[in-house]
């Protein structure tokens, strides 16, 4: 058998969220990925983030595509339905899937590969969309499953395994995502939980597309000396330029943020993201000035961390603009949808 | 020349025009007062893929006996494009009429005696009464109904009554185009002796039908299925489907007290997302469409792939148009028969239904969704352009309000509650259909789709046995399909030891085909497939019978070749009736085909393939 479940045995004393679930009742199947591969510690960060705002399993639908990163749908939360697609096209599943229930939470996990080579395309309209859904990059910069050929995330100068060095430019999801009108824009590293777990539970609540491009560096064919994608690499250049912190509606917490370096950002359901800025001249809610100040660090070679952008107003949410009820569309009775043989006859009138 | 014998509501009328001049509205008013006037009219539409500027052809068959395919001659021209007079005078049949501008005398078209040669200044008439060059070019095109209304003794207050009605936001265009019918209609009515021996005459043969297009019929059955998400990527001769779903949902899905539209209608930015789109709709339990055309299909192979083997439902209509590549996209043909039924990389098949007119198109639409949840697979409606885009005289079309969908085998939450453990691809009742869940509804109803190796609890699996046990359930499944498509259509008294096959819309050219066959002393029995996979009554109907012409639109006999594929069939018993020029087969092509090789053994007769 080369699927491997995982023993589900939750020890009494392990914590338990608003739900009564334990942290192990958001786990999957045994990762069948490299041993130290970055994309585990992104599972991991989901699942804890998951418990932490009390997700209903069933209310989470987990989509993908091909590769790597696309499998670890299957490593979180086993009780939400997952769908592996093909190769490139999970953003389509996801609108489809989205527009059918509006009610549930989407969370799609995809590669540099599956979004920004082969899934570029559908990766630019699903933004262009605002289908409110979480899409996670594992961003790795090297095709994993096919034995390492450089991905479209490559940085000029960085160095395969076997030698050869990477001449064409990246494409960069994040400065694509702000070009492109997303909403909720941010970076992180699959080594910092602390800075992960906050943005996937924000990037969850968020009301339109979230995008989360994490660095996820790939220990067996990108972690060596002269990649820019490396562990040590990552570690070196990848700076925290904002905090972010989700807060649930329920939680009535006072205000422990300073004026001025704080901002909050209300999400429809009551709950709020806090965002700290670290950079005194940095505005995350200011999408041009956004995007300006991290193409202009990267162009410094520096990579900028957090929530990077968020919009305060999320009214072009794909339902919003389309108009659709709040009861989701797969749930509307039969009497709504069909009109009736009295219609029909109407609707015959003028093809006499 | 002689008088030619009264063919009264039985000839054909072709109006060769500039594209984009008009003439299309000229072309309908025409076929909607013969069709008013209770007289059965067929009208197609040959026209370019272009704007403005290139010819395109109007064919009004206006048929007492009610025959709604291509007869294959042409009695009245109405030659309104210079660029193609030679061919077009060519194409009248002896003893027919020309019809044509007489502004500019074109002495040359005089030179065929067998025809009569009738001109009609029209650009004269037109730029003498009306301003502006655009409204001139138009109402040259109104006028020649005019001239029509006359000569076919056409009644002009029914032309006056659909003017009124097309208009009836914009009365000043009812007035200006009843001003060019009058000129038009004066004009012929001093010159010519009116009406002509070919001339309608009032019958009441079209009391409960409808004109409509394949493509609207299709549309119309979406909303009636309760389909709530379109997804689609615009493509020739497909779109005006999704348009028209569109028009419908905008009239009957807006919720009057919110003012929310209880569907969604996402143009996608390819078919492969479309599809997509499709399929993660049904997945997530929503009835979900999309229509394209063969490069559409192409382009959603991969994703069919998926849903066959993931067991994901999707509706797909095929508008198909003329092949290969790009081929002639405002052209038909029936050309992805085997694209489709195995779109696709590995072993995989689909179920496909072929509706021969807009009226099937109609129940096949809601039959498709029914089809695609029961067997939880994609149904991909085959149709083609002739179909999807012509106006076809059809019964009216009529719904039962005792219908519900049949969503097929759904465990809801009390039936998840109530199960220790599901299992998505066990085959629990022997029928190779297992059961689904939906996202959201219960813990226990999670799993995990792939279009990966899967075992038949759901997992990931490179198991040789595993992965067997699931494809081999798929085939018991395909076979399960044969008992739910659409049974063929079978005629005659089955004791004919010749037969037809065909499929879609040769269906009309075939009974025509076969009332003349018939009347040359040659009985044979027909089957149209209206289903993929073939049912049993397929195999019967093919054995029952030594020699079976398979009538089809395309050149490589795609029909004949499913038969030989997936039918017992002894394949040299089948012989191809091959029609692919891109214009909808005629009768004649059929009478010819079968009568030549049936009496006289001319097995090469243009287009015949054995």
């Amino acid at each position: 058998m080369t699927f491997i479940p995982k023993p589900k045995i939750a020890h009494p004393s392990l914590p338990r969220n608003e739900l009564g679930l334990t942290r192990r009742e958001y786990e999957g199947a045994l990762s069948t990925l490299c041993a130290g591969c970055g994309h585990d510690s992104i599972t991991a960060a989901i699942i804890e983030a998951c418990w932490g705002i009390s997700m209903r399993p069933e209310n989470l639908v987990k989509l993908s595509g091909i590769g790597c990163s696309s499998k670890t749908t299957a490593y979180f939360v086993s009780g939400g339905h997952g769908f592996n697609s093909v190769h490139g096209r999970m953003p389509s599943i996801a609108m489809g899937a989205n527009a059918a229930n509006r009610d549930l939470y989407y969370i799609g996990i995809s590669g540099d590969g599956d979004s920004l080579s082969i899934g570029l395309g559908q990766f630019c309209h699903a933004i262009r969309r605002n289908v409110n859904m979480l899409y996670i990059i594992e961003n790795n910069g090297v095709y994993g499953l096919t034995k390492g050929q450089f991905s479209a995330s490559a940085d000029i100068g960085t160095k395969a395994k076997k030698g050869e060095v990477n001449q064409q430019p990246p494409i960069d999801p994040v400065l694509l995502a702000m070009n492109l009108g997303a909403g909720f824009v941010a970076r992180s590293f699959s080594g910092d939980k602390a800075q992960l777990v906050p943005l996937i539970q924000a990037g969850l609540k968020y009301p339109g597309f979230a995008l989360i491009d994490v660095l996820s560096p790939c220990v067996t064919f990108n972690d060596h000396d002269g990649s820019t994608k490396s562990y040590a690499f990552t570690r070196e250049h990848y700076e925290p330029v904002v905090e972010a912190d989700f807060v649930p509606f329920k939680k009535e917490i006072a205000t422990d943020y300073a004026a001025g370096e704080a901002v909050p950002v209300m999400l429809h359901d009551g709950s709020r993201v806090v965002l700290r800025k670290l950079a005194e001249d940095y505005d995350p809610t200011d999408e041009l000035h956004a995007h300006d100040y991290v193409q202009q660090h990267i162009a410094k070679g520096e990579y900028l961390t957090g929530l990077l952008h968020c919009r305060p107003t999320q009214d072009t949410e794909f339902h919003a603009l389309n108009r659709t009820p709040e009861l989701p569309l797969n749930q509307l009775p039969f009497e709504r949808l069909n009109p009736g043989s009295k219609q029909l006859g109407k609707l015959m009138a003028r093809y006499r | 020349m002689s008088a030619a014998p009264s063919r009264v509501n039985d000839f054909v009328i072709k109006i060769a025009t500039v594209n984009g001049t008009g003439s299309a509205s000229a072309n309908t008013l025409l076929m909607k007062s013969i069709f008013r006037s209770g007289i059965p009219v067929m009208g197609k539409n040959y026209f370019p893929s272009n704007i403005q500027g290139l010819p395109t052809w109007y064919e009004i068959r206006i048929s007492k006996d009610g025959y709604v395919a291509r007869s294959g001659k042409v009695d009245i021209m109405v030659a309104m494009n210079a660029e193609t007079y030679a061919r077009d005078v060519r194409d009248v049949a002896p003893g027919g009429y020309l019809i044509y501008d007489s502004t500019w005398p074109r002495p040359a078209l005089l030179k065929r005696d067998d025809v009569t040669v009738l001109g009609v200044p029209l650009a004269r008439l037109c730029n003498e009464n009306f301003k502006g060059v655009r409204t001139r070019i138009l109402m040259k095109n109104i006028c020649y109904a005019g001239v029509l209304a006359a000569l076919l003794d056409l009644d002009v207050a029914r032309i006056r009554e659909l003017l009124a009605e097309t208009y009836a936001k914009k009365p000043a265009l009812v007035e200006s185009n009843m001003q060019a019918i009058q000129l038009g209609y004066d004009y012929a009515k001093a010159n010519f002796s009116c009406p002509l021996p070919l001339c309608v005459e009032k019958m009441d043969k079209t009391s409960g039908h409808i004109m409509i297009d394949g493509n609207t019929a299709a549309a119309l059955g979406c909303v009636y299925a309760g389909a709530t998400v379109a997804a689609w990527y615009p493509i020739t001769p497909s779109t005006s489907l999704m348009d028209a779903f569109k028009n419908f949902a905008d009239k009957t899905r807006i919720d009057p007290e919110t003012g929310r539209a209880n569907f969604a209608f996402i143009q996608a930015e390819d078919e492969l997302a479309a599809i997509g789109m499709v399929l993660g709709a049904n997945w997530n339990g929503a009835r979900s469409f999309t229509a394209t055309s063969g490069p559409g299909v192409s382009l959603m192979s991969e994703f069919l792939g998926l849903a066959y083997y993931a067991e994901v439902p999707a509706v797909l209509f095929d508008v198909q148009r003329v092949g290969p590549s790009t081929g002639m996209p405002t052209r038909t043909q029936q050309c992805d028969l085997i694209s489709a039924a195995y779109a696709s990389h590995g072993d995989t098949k689909h179920v496909c239904l072929y509706p021969a007119n807009p009226e099937e198109c109609f129940y096949m639409a809601v039959q498709a969704f029914d089809l695609a949840e029961r067997l939880q697979t994609p149904v991909l409606v085959m149709l083609d352009l002739d179909i999807g885009m012509n106006d076809w005289m059809c019964r009216d079309l009529v719904w039962d309000d005792n219908y519900r969908p049949d969503r097929g085998k759904v465990l809801g939450k009390a039936e998840l509650e109530k199960i220790e453990k599901f299992y998505r691809y066990l085959d629990k009742d022997e029928d190779g259909i297992p059961y689904r869940t939906f996202p959201g509804v219960h813990p226990k109803g999670a799993y995990f789709t792939r279009g990966s190796g899967h075992t038949q609890f759901g997992t990931y699996t490179e198991d040789s046995a595993e992965y067997q046990l699931v494809l081999d359930r798929l085939l018991r499944k395909f076979a399960t399909a044969k008992r739910h498509v659409p049974r063929p259509v079978i005629e005659g008294d089955g004791k004919a030891k010749a037969a037809i096959v065909s499929i879609g819309s040769c269906d009309g050219a075939v009974r025509e085909a076969l009332d003349v066959i018939a009347s040359r002393g040659v009985h044979l029995d027909y089957m149209r497939v209206r289903g993929f996979p073939f049912s049993e009554e397929v195999e019967k109907f093919l054995a029952d019978h030594e020699i079976i012409y398979v009538v089809e639109q395309n050149r490589d006999a795609q029909l004949k070749s499913l038969l030989t594929l997936e039918t017992r069939v002894d394949k040299a018993k089948l012989r191809s009736l091959l029609h692919y020029s891109g214009l909808p087969v005629s009768s004649k092509f059929i009478v010819d085909g079968v009568l030549g090789d049936l009496l006289e053994g001319r097995r090469a007769v243009s287009g015949v393939v054995s």
